[in-house]
């Protein structure tokens, strides 16, 4: 692995009374692509700009394969930025945008050429070398910036929502040049985006911030599954939530199977996990809509495990791969619930508006979200 | 397209409906294949004595005439407007017998570089600290800088000439330069501010990250690219300096005459053909300038 790690020990920012960064601490591993995740205004970017230099912490470092980067101004780390809006040069021709790092450090002429030709190629713009960026089309642009980025051999690559004004199956296409880029070139990327589908996709692991703060570190896939936060759970995908008190929990195989009490179903669910928790905690339950099963008759095997609600189908969204599901349960609670379309369907869904169903799942498809303090 | 079995109601109509032509024209009887709608479907008016034609040829006549017979008479032999056969002899009067109307000339010249020197450096610093920093008499200093553009040149003069005299500098090539100057720098400042008006900061930022220092970043980004804007205001200034009459005849003073003060005081007494043979050559100067500047300015739209 090339590239360096990145650690954020501690970091703060505020501007005047609005605290940006609250004391927050992530380590970056060594050839990692690594994302910030958060909504806007979340925190993310600050955090971006202060390993890149163009903002400093109040308190707090940030160490850059061990040596703390804070004291150096943008020019002197070795941490180079693909920004949002592109920022190429307007009087540079792609060839000279792409060359400006090179020709600030006098690297001789034929060498220079071949540099900016390689890199140029490795984005695909070989065809466009004369042109002025106002000639460019956005996905383009981009590709220069990256190249521009790159071509310095930065030890660490930040991308600052580069794919957000690019439209979607452009986006698309563009994440997994990315991440092919990331395999090629095995640096560490970070990468900051608002869009937790892009996080997802390609990230090693991902930090999802919120109000200056981080929630949580983990693969996609912890991320996804296991939720640490009530916010978490909602911000990443789709879910129903529910706040709920547990009113047992019992040693079940190698898990405790726990009964919670929800009162907006006004019902008892079982959930197993892998905690013990105490009656009366509080919590929240969350379960993913691929998860619940929706069927027009009454599931034949109701075991211990089988959460089972019936309701009318409220509104169904169909969009060719599957359909979403709005059911209202018997007790008016509304949830989602999706259903892939697996098979070849001659006459439509089964299942349509109106439909008397029953909604059910297993109770290991559930999740317990841990209140922590609130 | 019509035929003539149709009768000639519809005729009327299908003509109507071509003069709002949508992308959706069927396809006339017995044309086979995709059908293109015909070239020129929407400016109809492509007849030779159109309206716009006839419009265009009489604002030309209007702007151009006038050169046409001041470049004519300079080829005349006498002095009248009665036209007694070709000669250069006004061309020859003009270069070999009008040391003065020259001295005139280099005066405009210089002044008109040397100002819009001074006026293209304050101006471009005025516009980029008015867009950049933020501090008090900003706004103020704003609207006070636009004057000397809505104001009557006659205003200005007299107000020049009043402060001059005030402050005890004397008038001449001096008095004249500082008054270009003041009048320019509106126009230097206005082009400017447009200019940084799309100026994306986020390439300073980009500069500084791909290793440049701060110099560098002013000498290799910030300069090229607010550049076409203070060329622009460069070559506005030249233009106003060299032309301009009424704000200069009131601050000139003996032996800084400029080609505008000459050209005044030659036709007082009476038009002399040599400023015609002038005219001549300041317009071919400018034609020339004007063509070999092409490209150059080209260039500068492309990168705006």
């Amino acid at each position: 692995m090339k590239g360096f790690d990145v650690t954020v020990k501690d970091v703060s920012r505020a501007y005047g009374a609005f605290k940006a960064l609250d004391n927050v601490s992530i380590e970056i591993k060594k050839g990692e692509f690594f994302s910030l995740l958060g909504p806007s205004g979340c925190g993310k970017t600050t955090l971006l700009r202060i390993i890149a230099g163009f903002d400093s912490p109040d308190v707090g470092s940030v160490l850059l394969d061990g040596r703390n980067i804070i004291p150096l101004p943008p020019d002197k780390r070795q941490v180079n930025t693909v920004f949002q809006n592109y920022a190429l040069f307007p009087h540079l021709s792609v060839y000279e945008n792409v060359a400006f790092p090179l020709r600030l450090k006098h690297i001789p002429e034929t060498k220079l050429d071949t540099k900016v030709r390689d890199y140029l190629h490795l984005v695909q713009l070989d065809a466009h070398l004369d042109k002025k960026p106002s000639m460019l089309s956005g996905g383009q642009k981009q590709r220069v910036a990256i190249a521009r980025a790159l071509i310095n051999e930065p030890n660490v690559l930040l991308l600052d929502e580069p794919l957000s004004a690019l439209d979607a199956k452009l986006r698309q296409n563009l994440l997994v040049e990315l991440d092919h880029l990331h395999d090629q070139i095995g640096i560490t990327f970070i990468y900051v985006t608002h869009d937790q589908s892009e996080a997802l996709s390609v990230s090693d692991r991902i930090a999802v911030m919120n109000q200056g703060v981080v929630l949580q570190v983990g693969s996609p896939y912890e991320i996804y599954e296991s939720p640490a936060t009530d916010f978490v759970a909602r911000f990443i995908g789709e879910t129903n939530l529910f706040p709920a008190v547990v009113t047992k929990c019992e040693a079940y195989d190698k898990y405790f199977m726990t009964t919670l009490e929800i009162p907006e179903l006004q019902a008892e669910i079982k959930v197993t996990d892998y905690d013990e928790l105490k009656q009366g905690q509080q919590v929240s339950f969350t379960v993913r809509p691929e998860k619940l099963k929706i069927t027009g008759h009454k599931p034949s095997r109701v075991g211990k495990d089988i959460n089972l609600f019936s309701g009318v189908v409220e509104e169904p969204i169909y969009s060719g791969f599957q359909t979403k599901y709005y059911v209202r349960l018997d007790n008016g609670t509304v949830v989602k619930v999706q259903m892939q379309h697996t098979n070849y369907m001659d006459e439509g869904p089964d299942i349509e508006w109106k439909d008397q169903v029953y909604v059910s799942w297993s109770a290991e498809d559930g999740y317990i979200v841990e209140v922590i303090d609130k | 397209m019509t035929t003539s079995t149709k009768p000639p109601q519809r005729e009327e109509q299908h003509k109507a409906v071509k003069l709002f032509p949508s992308r959706l024209v069927t396809a006339p009887k017995g044309v086979q294949g995709p059908y293109k709608t015909p070239r020129n479907h929407v400016f109809r008016d492509h007849r030779k004595f159109g309206f716009s034609n006839i419009m265009l040829v009489l604002v030309v006549l209007f702007l151009f005439t006038p050169l046409f017979v001041v470049v004519g008479y300079s080829f005349n032999a006498t002095k009248g407007m009665r036209w007694a056969g070709l000669s250069l002899v006004w061309y020859e009067k003009l270069l070999f017998g009008s040391a003065e109307l020259w001295r005139a000339f280099g005066n405009s010249l210089l002044i008109a570089i040397s100002s819009s020197m001074v006026a293209t450096f304050l101006g471009s610093m005025a516009a980029v600290g008015i867009k950049w920093y933020k501090f008090k008499a900003r706004t103020y200093i704003q609207i006070t800088s636009f004057l000397p553009m809505v104001l009557p040149e006659v205003i200005i003069g007299i107000s020049m000439l009043i402060f001059f005299t005030a402050v005890k500098i004397p008038l001449g090539m001096f008095s004249i330069f500082v008054a270009h100057t003041t009048f320019n720098l509106p126009f230097v400042f206005l082009l400017v501010s447009a200019r940084l008006e799309e100026f994306d900061f986020s390439i300073i930022e980009a500069a500084r990250d791909l290793g440049a220092t701060e110099r560098q970043t002013l000498l290799k980004v910030i300069i090229p690219s607010i550049m076409p804007g203070v060329t622009s205001g460069f070559l506005m200034a030249v233009t106003m300096s060299l032309e301009d009459f009424v704000i200069t005849f009131f601050v000139s003073g003996p032996g800084s005459t400029t080609l505008p003060l000459y050209v005044y005081s030659m036709i007082r007494y009476g038009v002399s053909p040599v400023i015609n043979a002038l005219s001549f050559v300041l317009i071919l100067g400018i034609m020339l300038m004007a063509l070999s500047f092409r490209r150059f300015l080209k260039t500068i739209a492309a990168s705006s």
